[in-house]
Order: structure tokens, then C-alpha cells, then sequence
């Protein structure tokens, strides 16, 4: 009875899609239609295709993601 | 989900304690449900619930968890599960889960069952059956090496095959020294999560079933979910240990 919070996972950024979403796949090979969180477009943070991101995904619908987070390149 | 890193695995000592705090929650349950009669006032089962784990030498493990004000939760009907024990009487046809959660010496077992008052009506019963089921179900698949999504997954499909829809926004979870710990169980399947359970894990794995769509919201109190659709929800639980086998409940007599 513990309280499901929305489910965060990373991922890598395959695609730049219309209207600021993105095409990612989550670690596991599961694909999911992911926008850009209004915190990350207020501080005019770039996501291009290769880039490993951070996402919250809803338990309700598993196949959008936000994303809340551009991981430093290693 | 991911990036859950530090699941305990217990020892033997951690694990004498655990069964015997399962063991309390297991007494205090099956009185419990001897006691579900009309006319009974659920508050009369929180009494007699923290009467017999003091009694039994455990402590509640809910009383003051998070603020929570009582030492079980008893859910009825639309109310899927942290249900306030109340004045509310219990009369005949009413679906009641409780939830009851032991201490003992530090660690904790946690379990719930879900029972009618009376005669129930037949989609209350077949509700009951099929969410137990889905415990069985999920229980089997408790094993080392065996990765945790699929669990999920089996108490997901049958769940959905038989009608009814799971609740999302509740999960099982790991426990031991905390009532909480990581990983999350949920009934629903995720298909990228990529966990996987070894033996020596202990967790508790709580179908949450409505018969409706599983949608919920919090109550003004703060802390019972019931149902969007008013619709029957049923919770069964068990704190189980990861074996070779499956799943080995501790909170069974």
C-alpha cells in the first residue's frame, strides 16, 4: 500500500520530433513519445538526438514520458 | 523503478524476526475476520487488533507511521485500502479489506486480507476470489533470479483477463527494518523494468483490485483511496521471502 509515484528511468534520445517531443528509448528497449518538461524550456535547455535523458513516465499510460532531466555526456 | 539499487538481502537472524512478526499479523488477521459480523463498528476491530499484537508481544507498525493515526486500516466497499477505522457499523453485504502491520524487535511484516459481511453479492465474491488468485499467482513467481516485472506481469494479465482492473497508484514494496523499502512491487506490467530479485529479498506483493477501472483519489482525511467509479475494490497481501522455489509467505498460519 506504498504510494506509486510517477516511475523515473533514463534513456538516450533517438529522435527530435515536431513540436519539441522526442522519440526515446528507455533502458530495456521500450520506446516512448516524450516532451520537455516547462522547467527545461524555461532555462532553454537543448535536446538533440544521441542525448541520455531523464524521464518520468505515469503508471497510467506507459508509452509518454516528460522529460525532466539532459545527463551530463560521459 | 530503475535505478533502484540496495535491496537488503536479510540474513538468517533478520529473518527469525520477520516470521515472527508475520506470525502475529497472521493471528491478528484471522481474528479479525472471525469478527467481521453486522453490527460490529469497525472502530471495535481496531481495539481488539491492538489489544492482541501488544498482547502477542509485537508493536503496530501503522500507529504513527507517517502521521497515520490507527494501528490497522480497515477499507470498505469503494475504498481500496488506508480506510480509517471508524463508527461506521458494518451491515450485511459489505466488502471490508484490513490491513494489519506488526513490529517486532525492529522488523516488521505487513499483510492484508479482504472478507464480506454476511452474504455478499455474487461480483463481490467472484471479486474476492479472483484477487486472491492474483496473490497466488504473483507469489509463484517470487523467485531468485526471476525478474520482478514478472511478477507484475502475471498478476496484471490475470487480473485484466478476468474483468477487473488493477489500482495503479498503490504498489507493493520491500520491507524489514522499515515498513517501506525499495523495491516497488506493482501490479501493473512494466515492460523496461529490469530488476531482478534474489533470494534473500523479502517484500510484500498487494494486488489491489476494483471492479471497476481502477481509477483512485484521496480522501478529504488525507489518506483513504477510494475509487473514482465507486466501484467494489479488493486488497489481499502477504510479506513474502524470495526462495528458489517462489514466494515463502510469512504471514500465513
Amino acid at each position: 500500500m506504498k504510494k506509486q509515484e510517477v516511475i523515473e528511468v533514463e534513456g538516450k534520445v533517438l529522435e527530435a520530433l515536431p513540436n519539441a517531443t522526442f522519440r526515446v528509448e528507455v533502458e530495456g528497449g521500450h520506446k516512448v513519445l516524450a516532451y520537455l518538461s516547462g522547467r527545461m524550456r524555461m532555462n532553454y535547455i537543448k535536446i538533440v538526438p544521441g542525448d541520455r535523458v531523464k524521464l518520468e513516465i505515469s503508471p497510467y499510460d506507459l508509452t509518454k514520458a516528460r522529460i525532466v532531466y539532459r545527463l551530463a555526456l560521459t | 523503478m530503475s535505478g533502484v539499487i540496495g535491496v537488503s538481502i536479510k540474513t538468517d537472524r533478520e529473518l527469525v524476526l520477520m516470521r515472527k512478526a508475520g506470525n502475529i499479523v497472521a493471528v491478528v488477521l484471522q481474528e479479525l475476520k472471525s469478527s467481521l459480523l453486522p453490527g460490529v463498528e469497525t472502530m471495535e476491530l481496531e481495539r481488539k487488533a491492538l489489544f492482541l499484537i501488544k498482547t502477542l508481544g509485537g508493536k503496530p507498525a501503522f500507529l504513527g507511521y507517517r502521521g497515520y493515526p490507527y494501528s490497522i486500516c480497515v477499507s470498505v466497499n469503494s475504498e481500496v485500502v488506508h480506510g480509517f477505522p471508524s463508527s461506521y457499523i458494518l451491515k450485511e453485504g459489505d466488502l471490508v479489506s484490513i490491513d494489519v502491520g506488526v513490529e517486532y524487535d525492529g522488523y516488521m511484516a505487513d499483510a492484508a486480507i479482504t472478507a464480506g459481511v454476511g452474504k455478499i453479492t455474487q461480483v463481490a465474491e467472484r471479486l474476492i476470489k479472483v484477487t486472491n488468485e492474483a496473490l497466488n499467482r504473483g507469489l509463484k513467481e517470487a523467485k531468485g533470479d526471476n525478474e520482478l516485472r514478472n511478477v507484475s506481469n502475471k498478476i496484471h494479465s490475470w487480473v485484466e483477463e478476468s474483468g477487473f482492473s488493477v489500482v495503479r497508484d498503490f504498489v507493493g514494496h520491500g520491507i524489514g527494518k522499515n515498513l517501506h523499502e525499495s523495491p516497488s512491487v506493482p501490479n501493473f506490467s512494466i515492460p523496461f523494468s529490469t530488476l531482478k530479485l534474489k533470494e534473500g529479498m523479502t517484500l510484500t506483493i498487494e494486488p489491489m483490485v476494483t471492479s471497476g477501472r481502477g481509477e483512485t483519489y484521496i480522501d478529504k482525511n488525507g489518506w483513504t483511496a477510494k475509487t473514482k467509479d465507486c466501484s467494489l475494490a479488493a486488497h489481499f497481501e502477504h510479506t513474502v521471502l524470495v526462495t528458489e522455489q517462489g514466494g515463502e509467505v510469512f504471514t500465513s498460519l
